[in-house]
């Protein structure tokens, strides 16, 4: 069994697990950290977006020894004791979950967004948004509020 | 998910030492493909070698009058090159379309090659920039390179460590993306150079390939309309509940003009 060393939100982290072992796993159940969804575990709805050495990458869709050496931040990285990181703070404002199940893939996946693209437009949002689905379809204020936080991330 | 032993490779040869030392292994690269084929217990390999680490593996490059793209490159890394944004933009556009931002972290230019999924995209500009795919053993023209639905002239055990694209005066990628999938249904690149026009179609057939016919009119006139009347048979192509036959050959002909005139 591979044993593996990472940085998950900071701290310094180790573990054996399976060849086999998702990343997803690894930090839902070995770290209980399940602020990270499983939605579709097919690669397509992007709910367990997590941040591996500063990109949003599927953590169902590698392996968690495949991680080994990185550095991790999942959704209970972002905030920083009661201050919530300002694309939670956006996503909060602009009530930009309904059921919330997909909302942490979409907040870093939204932070992807606009560490790439720092100033994106609305059609830029909803493209590079392809990767997350929300099932409740509320896409509206979600789109409002990465615009919301693209402006106050700038800032 | 099978169990497998998991490898991880620090320089291309320790990758195809592990290779042969394994009984039924996988190279893994970005592994968006492979991870969720080996959820769905499509495939069981003995071992994954993670070429993760191969640094050499990485990387894009100007030489001479090509641009050299080495294997485990991202399909980000890609799109945000300020050499391919300059030399071949259409290159940059194609990988900027590939999945998603998070796939596009992950996936790599050779883990997409050595599949040759039908509407894999890269394929496409493969073949229309007459590239050469350079693994641990030999060069591949493009020409060789795709041989069938998930085939390749690759060996068992051959690693694809680079692939070499030849700088066009133009070039142009359209694609017609599955509403869900967001693969192409049909993507056609189209490349100049000089008088040679090279048009390669991918989605439609069981991999990439070219089309003479618009070619030969293409190298008179490099315009839309030089094609327009030319109709592209259905014989072979791939018909699904996405898209008929007849459906896929007549997007050849329109993602082939949106091409050239992008």
């Amino acid at each position: 069994m591979p044993s593996i060393k990472m940085t998950v939100n900071g701290k310094n982290v180790s573990g054996e697990v399976e060849g086999r072992t998702l990343l997803v796993q690894f930090i839902r159940e070995n770290l209980s950290l399940t602020g990270t969804h499983v939605g579709c575990d097919t690669s397509q709805c992007g709910a367990c977006t997590v941040h591996v050495n500063g990109r949003a990458v599927k953590s169902c869709s590698i392996l968690a020894a495949n991680a080994d050496g990185s550095d991790i931040v999942t959704i209970e990285g972002l905030a920083d004791g009661d201050t919530l990181h300002p694309m939670q703070e956006a996503f909060r404002q602009h009530h930009a979950l309904q059921c919330g199940f997909c909302t942490p893939g979409m907040v870093m996946s939204a932070i992807g967004i606009v560490n790439d693209n720092p100033n994106p437009s609305e059609l830029e949002i909803r493209e590079a948004l392809e990767g997350n689905i929300c099932r409740c379809t509320g896409y509206h204020n979600i789109v409002l509020a990465i615009e919301a936080a693209a402006k106050e991330m700038q800032a | 998910m099978y169990d497998f032993e998991y490898k991880r490779a620090t320089t291309s040869t320790d990758a195809t030492d592990l290779y042969s030392e394994s009984e039924d292994p996988r190279f893994l690269a970005g592994g968006m493909t492979l991870i969720p084929v080996l959820k769905q217990r499509l495939d069981q390999p003995t071992d994954l070698i993670d070429l993760a680490d191969i640094s050499d593996l990485k990387g894009i490059s100007l030489e001479g009058a090509n641009i050299v793209i080495k294997a485990m490159t991202t399909h980000h890394a890609v799109s945000d090159s300020e050499i391919i944004l300059d030399k071949i933009p259409a290159l940059a556009h194609l990988a900027s379309t590939i999945g998603d931002q998070m796939v596009r972290n992950r996936g790599t230019i050779g883990g997409s090659l050595a599949n040759s999924d039908p509407a894999a995209s890269y394929p496409s500009a493969v073949l229309s920039l007459n590239a050469t795919v350079k693994t641990d053993k030999r060069e591949i023209a493009a020409d060789d390179f795709f041989t069938g639905m998930f085939d390749t002239a690759l060996d068992d055990g051959e690693l694809i460590v680079a692939v070499s694209f030849p700088i066009p005066e133009k070039a142009g990628y359209m694609h017609f993306p599955n509403p869900a999938s967001r693969y192409p249904i049909v993507g056609s690149f189209v490349s100049k150079s000089a008088n040679i026009v090279r048009v390669a179609i991918t989605g439609a057939g069981p991999c990439a390939y070219r089309i003479p016919e618009f070619e030969t009119a293409l190298s008179s006139n490099f315009a839309p309309e030089a094609i327009k009347d030319i109709k592209i048979s259905d014989d072979g192509l791939n018909s699904d509940i996405h898209a008929s036959a007849e459906y896929r050959a007549h997007l050849i002909n329109v993602m082939t003009r949106r091409a050239i005139s992008k």
